[in-house]
């Protein structure tokens, strides 16, 4: 058994493992004592809860992007944080336009659907346009070269978005019909917090349910599954390809508008942190599989808003919400070292990387 | 054989030229070195500030000053033209290295105006002085920077802006002695100025009886605050100070009234977020929210003009708290380099080492934001701190407020 054992682990694994495990151990101890201590009472845990599913589900669905290229192309698209980023900076000209005309408060409904679309649409474009002129002429070279257009196209989208919109922030208007709570015995969600994860659940079971149900969807599974078969059986792949850049684009959009009625401050930087988040979610929730994205993404806004708290405090760490990027990316480490294809990646039979 | 007596003639002549020029007057002797500035050419100041990002406003602001203070020279030290470049700093340590680098690599330069934030002069300032150039910083308030311990790579800064040890401590003087507070938290964001600042304010608060219910720290580039303000109600404060900048500051502002347990909370910040950008940031939520800043009402009886000046130049008010600093600050250059420079028909010389020392020995030069006179670790400012209010009335017009709420003196 032990000899065994040792035929199957080499010194990396060893290492790796232990690693893994002071970790995990750290995490327990951490968290032990919080609970010991007592300060946060079950109110405040359903805060962190709520605040936490909230940022996640945003990094949810920015990192369905990520992972459904990833599951067509093989690529890492890291422009994906400017498609993000265009969508709602493009659409707070028209919320700031119905906000001083007076609809977004006499018609919320009407104006946040409008503010929706434009959102999305911009995104889908650049997201397009993104795969048309810099990924396209590029399918069948080498897999860094793509990675390093994509690095490029993000750079390049960045400061096409300061210099068509400038250097500053913006502040999205205060929807009042979102102001306020609900409050269901111990459990308070701000209103737009309701919308927000509301609004992101429906799209991702939505987008789902296409890829599962749809024969678009079928033909979208089947490219990544083998894009030459695919194309043997009458699937145009390029078409395929680009759709799933949209369908990316798309729930990049929505999640931008989300992210602003959460936030309220657009600027032309703004889709980098959330998508250097969205990416590790998609990582570890298993890069390629689209529930796995989702899992990840609301995984890791969990883990940033409770964590500080829940692994940090017991230890007697001070001001520990500084380390919430420290803890997020530690759990990607735990994850990868003890499921190096991420929480739900799948098994290949062949290796297709 | 004449060529070679040619060439001899023309040699000796040389010699006696270059004889007759050192006789007439030396240039001084410098352990820094000298700069020689011929006929014509300019007195070259250069700037590193925020001129960039989210905090750009805080740079223009100053810059704006210096420009002000030169046009008021009539653009002419000594009979030479004043030029003016910049860098930007980027308002952190790397921004302030590569700023200072760049101009510290320029032998033209004279003196220099910055930086806007601490955590930039901290790597900068030492990077300067080694090449000999002093620098006024028009905004930099962490302690850390004029401290008795700071070493001798900080010789050549100096800072118009007051030192945090008095913001800091008007600020908890303010939170106690007028709104009657028992209990506060703070919040920084890593920098060197909201770290220390926050540190002081814990520091005045705790002497005056009050408790420090979390000392707490977010990122500058964090958007969700309401976990960290979720922990923080947990102490059950009943004021929070978070003297960081525009953009976490915000952040903060918005979402504090929708963590359970903050709704009743006082809100305080200082002078790295009292700009209008700060008021878009925050919108409606700034309202009744409290700053520290310097006191433009006890400002000498020349910033009405100046104001005027920045009006009819930029048409419109001042953008940060800093802009007279900035004027300042160029205001002591100037006088400091009319007091050191010898003077050899059209060409002048200033020695690094007496700028530096002329500018030490600053002392009672009436200047904007009150008498300059510098100490010998380089704080020249006569401080006079006051806190404002937001009214929804200047949030809405995206005007800083005109009259301070609470004076300490």
């Amino acid at each position: 058994m032990v000899k065994n054992l040792r035929e199957r682990m080499s010194p990396t694994d060893i290492v790796m493992w232990s690693i893994g495990g002071i970790l995990a151990i750290l995490i327990v101890w951490g968290t032990a004592s919080t609970i010991i201590k007592g300060t946060y009472s079950a109110r405040h845990w359903i805060d962190f809860v709520i605040f936490g599913l909230a940022q996640g589900s945003i990094y949810a669905l920015i990192a369905m992007g990520y992972t459904m290229v990833y599951g067509v192309l093989r690529m890492i698209n890291f422009a994906h944080s400017e498609v993000f980023m265009s969508g709602p900076y493009t659409a707070y000209f028209f919320a700031a336009y119905f906000h001083r005309s007076g609809l977004l408060d006499s018609h919320p409904v009407i104006s946040l659907v409008l503010v929706f679309l434009v959102s999305m649409a911009t995104s889908v474009m650049i997201a397009v346009l993104l795969e048309r002129i810099a990924y396209r002429p590029l399918r069948g070279a080498p897999r860094l070269v793509p990675l390093i257009t994509a690095i490029g196209a993000s750079f390049f989208l960045q400061y096409v978005f300061r210099g068509l919109y400038g250097s500053g922030f913006q502040a999205y208007p205060v929807i009042s019909a979102l102001e306020g709570q609900f409050t269901l015995g111990p459990i308070r969600v701000l209103k737009f917090q309701a919308l927000v994860i509301v609004a992101a659940g429906l799209l991702m079971v939505a987008l789902y349910q296409f890829t599962q149900r749809t024969r678009l969807g079928k033909a979208l599974r089947s490219v990544s599954e083998d894009k030459e078969a695919s194309a043997l059986m009458g699937i145009d792949v390029d078409r395929m390809i680009s759709m799933t850049f949209m369908i990316g684009g798309a729930a990049a959009g929505a999640a931008g508008v989300l992210y602003a009625i959460m936030f309220k401050q657009v600027h032309f930087f703004m889709g980098f942190i959330p998508g250097i988040k969205a990416f590790t979610a998609a990582v570890l929730g298993g890069i390629g599989n689209i529930p796995g994205a989702m899992l990840g993404g609301i995984f890791l806004g969990l883990v940033e808003s409770v964590g500080p708290s829940l692994f940090l405090d017991g230890l007697g760490i001070v001001a520990p919400y500084q380390l919430k990027d420290a803890i997020a990316f530690t759990m990607l480490v735990l994850v990868l070292i003890f499921r190096p294809s991420g929480i739900l990646g799948e098994r290949l039979a062949v290796k297709k990387a | 054989m004449k060529r070679r007596f040619a060439l001899a003639v023309a040699l000796a002549l040389v010699v006696a030229f270059a004889l007759m020029s050192t006789a007439q007057a030396a240039p001084p002797k410098d352990p820094l070195g000298v700069i020689t500035i011929k006929k014509g050419q300019p007195i070259h100041i250069a700037y590193w500030m925020v001129v960039a990002g989210p905090d750009a406003s805080l740079g223009e602001d100053t810059k704006r000053g210096v420009e002000i203070a030169i046009a008021d020279k009539g653009g002419k030290l000594l009979g030479h033209p004043i030029k003016l470049t910049g860098q930007d700093e980027g308002c952190g340590p790397e921004g302030g290295q590569a700023s200072t680098t760049k101009i510290a690599s320029d032998p033209t330069v004279v003196a220099a105006v910055g930086s806007n934030c601490s955590s930039a002069a901290r790597p900068g300032a030492p990077i300067l002085w080694k090449a000999g150039i002093s620098t006024v910083s028009p905004s930099n308030t962490a302690p850390y920077l004029t401290d008795p311990k700071r070493g001798p790579e900080y010789d050549g800064y100096l800072r118009t802006a007051h030192n945090d040890k008095v913001q800091g401590a008007v600020a908890a003087q303010f939170a106690i002695k007028k709104m009657g507070v028992k209990t506060a938290a703070t919040i920084h964001d890593g920098s060197v100025y909201a770290e220390q600042l926050q540190a002081v304010f814990a520091e005045e608060f705790k002497k005056l009886g009050g408790t420090i219910t979390s000392q707490e720290a977010v990122a500058p580039t964090d958007t969700d605050m309401r976990p960290v303000l979720t922990k923080i109600a947990t102490g059950k404060p009943q004021f929070i100070y978070y003297p960081i900048f525009i953009a976490a500051a915000g952040h903060i502002t918005r979402q504090v009234k929708e963590v359970a347990g903050l709704e009743k909370v006082y809100l305080m910040s200082a002078d790295g977020s009292f700009s209008p950008d700060f008021y878009k940031a925050a919108g409606e939520t700034a309202v009744g929210m409290f700053h520290s800043s310097p006191d433009f009402s006890a400002f000498a009886a020349g910033y009405k003009g100046f104001l005027d000046k920045h009006q009819k130049k930029y048409g419109e008010k001042p953008i940060a708290p800093f802009h007279a600093h900035g004027y300042d600050a160029a205001m002591i250059i100037f006088a400091a380099i009319e007091k050191v420079a010898v003077k050899d028909g059209d060409t002048i010389h200033i020695g690094r080492k007496a700028l530096r020392d002329a500018l030490y020995a600053t002392k009672g030069l009436q200047g904007l934001t009150g008498n300059l006179t510098c100490d010998k670790f380089g704080d020249c400012a006569d401080p006079r701190i006051a806190v404002y209010q937001q009214t929804a009335e200047n949030i809405k017009k995206l005007e800083n407020p005109q009259t301070p709420f609470w004076k300490p003196y």
